[in-house]
């Protein structure tokens, strides 16, 4: 696993090895300062989760690098400027698992995944050999073989969290957005879904930017985490760096116990 | 595992039943006539084919003059009001959209008035004015952006409620301005009442010139924008996180729908639900995948209208019952079925 330090705002977009480099990221939504100045890189195959209580602006953050939301600021994939990317090409970058994907009616899973390959497909043309054999190989990867026929609509929450996944593979972007992506996920599921993230990333050099509530899960799969409160940036740095007492305290007004575990420390909440 | 997509056996059926469709409507009405010397007659308009068929000169003459321009006319409007339908329904991701409910006829309705009671006196009744279908897609284009605007009043989602309540609200008003206008024109109240009830009957081929253009193109236009309809159902955000510019799709679609139901609606008059009845049946039975729904709508919304317009001819006996009132008949219950069953989706 790659740890290199952590990059501080200084940190040159076009420099090898990052896969994402954010400069004084701001979002405004209907005029209310939701993402302030903030900065933030991810190196090539590193993992980095951004945890922060409700409205700290995990998600409008996440949003923002994907392109999907208006930003001032600086974002950089692999060192070329996101909003000079076509968005054929950014679909081909950067691929995003939003929080509450939307289930087509009807629609099966093959056809699900099979959308991922959207920006390959031209515009008035159809889906070539190569993205029918993407969709299979996501299948298999993924271990959803048996569901391809399945309508999407009729399967639990592990396995549709497997196809959102896959989907986002689809499109053979070497750069993977999960916003909460175990939130409706029992336990069982949620670690079963973040091995394969890992064991992908690891399997293909993938870089991961997540968001994540469950504070002790984020930590055992992070490279690095990211801290925010009120919409900026307050603490970064290793699981163990980020997850103290005194931060979580500070942010999420709680009392906390940290314990150190083998992948990461464990965070518990104590009532006071 | 192949991706979903036109089956061709549902392709085959599409056209068979058009064919079907074609011939009951040319052989039966006040007079009938063996299908199969209709199926010859039909033949014989391919340039170079000389059959016999046993039908007298009149019954020819009935069946190329008469007939076969109105039934024409039934597969044009048929397929363009059921694939704007399924158009409609796809770039607003709202199972009740239609012509109808989105106040596009009413707004098409309100420009064929306006040009049928503003011409100058001494032209009337020589058939269609030319102007006529881009009245209605003016008036169309007006209805739609005011539905668009006002379904934002219960939040920007739009959800599928407020946008069809607004195109009622949107319906009543330009329906207003319509009677406002009959009101001062009285002269004119029989011609725009046969129309507003949906009429196939005087369809010459001067009407089916006059549409021929406008379906043929915003219906090429619509078939092109398939797959993008299925990346849609995903919701603008992922769409656009897969490279597609979900708004821009939807203008499109939205513009070129209006455009085919304002060409259609002003030859035939207002004739409800066929958007309703064709694309849902068809979701039911092919699969919601927009690759088939799409072209089957077509053919199959051809089809439905051609043999709904020999049920209006044939039921009635001599006084024929307007189209528009027996589609509205099927297409009311239809409704209640698709609001219960997709209940989850509205509220």
């Amino acid at each position: 696993m790659s740890s290199e330090p952590a990059q501080g705002p200084g940190a040159t977009p076009a420099r090898a090895g990052v896969a994402v480099a954010v400069a004084d990221l701001t979002v405004r939504l209907d005029g209310a300062l939701i993402v302030d100045s903030v900065d933030l890189d991810v190196a090539e195959g590193e993992w980095v989760t951004v945890i922060g209580p409700n409205g700290a602006g995990k998600s409008t953050a996440l949003r923002a690098v994907a392109g999907l939301l208006p930003f001032q600021g600086s974002v950089h994939l692999h060192g070329h400027p996101l909003d000079r990317l076509h968005r054929r090409e950014r679909a081909k970058a950067i691929a995003v698992v939003v929080q509450n994907p939307v289930v087509p009616v009807g629609m099966t899973v093959f056809d699900y995944i099979l959308l991922g390959r959207t920006p390959y497909i031209p515009p008035l043309g159809r889906e070539s050999a190569t993205d029918l054999a993407a969709v299979d190989e996501e299948l298999t990867a993924l271990d959803l073989v048996p569901f391809a026929g399945r309508r999407l609509d009729t399967l639990s929450g592990g396995e549709r969290q497997r196809v959102f996944l896959a989907r986002a593979l689809a499109q053979g972007a070497r750069i993977l957005l999960l916003d909460e992506p175990t939130s409706a996920l029992d336990i069982g599921h949620q670690q079963e879904v973040l091995e394969l993230v890992d064991h992908l990333r690891a399997e293909r050099g993938l870089t991961v930017l997540a968001t994540m509530h469950d504070l002790s899960t984020a930590g055992e799969y992070a490279d690095r985490m990211v801290l925010l409160s009120g919409g900026r940036v307050v603490a970064a740095g290793t699981p163990t760096e980020v997850l103290t007492e005194a931060n979580l305290a500070e942010h999420y007004r709680v009392k906390v116990r940290v314990i150190p575990g083998g992948h990461g420390p464990l965070v518990v909440a104590v009532r006071s | 595992m192949r991706p979903a997509g036109l089956r061709p056996a549902w392709f085959v059926a599409g056209v068979l039943a058009v064919l079907v469709a074609v011939t009951a409507g040319l052989a039966f009405g006040s007079i009938s006539m063996p299908p199969g010397d209709v199926a010859i007659e039909l033949l014989n308009l391919i340039p170079g084919v000389h059959l016999r068929s046993g039908l007298s000169e009149r019954e020819v003459a009935i069946l190329t003059e008469l007939r076969l321009p109105r039934v024409v006319l039934g597969l044009l409007v048929g397929a363009m009001l059921a694939l704007a339908g399924a158009a409609y329904q796809g770039a607003f991701r709202n199972p009740l959209a239609d012509p109808h409910l989105l106040g596009v006829a009413a707004g098409a309705g309100l420009g064929v008035t306006a040009v049928i009671v503003l011409r100058p006196a001494g032209e009337a009744s020589a058939g269609l004015p030319i102007g006529v279908p881009m009245a209605a897609f003016v008036g169309a284009l007006v209805a739609v952006a005011l539905t668009w605007v006002l379904g934002a009043a219960g939040g920007r989602d739009r959800s599928p409620a407020a946008l069809i309540l607004a195109g009622v609200a949107v319906a009543a008003f330009l329906s207003a301005l319509q009677t406002f206008l009959l009101q001062r024109h009285v002269e004119s109240l029989r011609e725009v009442y046969s129309w507003l009830l949906g009429r196939l009957g005087t369809a010459g081929w001067h009407d089916v010139l006059v549409v021929l253009p406008y379906t043929v193109l915003t219906a090429a236009i619509m078939l092109t924008q398939r797959r993008e309809l299925d990346v849609l159902t995903v919701g603008d955000e992922e769409a656009a996180s897969l490279g597609l510019h979900p708004q821009r799709s939807r203008y499109i679609l939205i513009v070129a729908a209006s455009l085919g139901t304002a060409a259609a609606v002003s030859v035939s008059g207002l004739i409800g639900f066929v958007g309703i009845i064709v694309p849902h049946t068809l979701r039911l039975l092919a699969g919601p995948s927009h690759r088939s729904l799409l072209p089957l709508s077509l053919l199959f919304g051809a089809a439905f209208l051609a043999l709904t317009d020999l049920l209006a001819r044939v039921v009635g006996g001599a006084a024929e019952i307007p189209i528009g009132v027996v589609t509205a008949f099927l297409g009311a219950p239809f409704f209640i079925v698709v609001l219960r069953t997709t209940r989850s989706a509205v509220t």
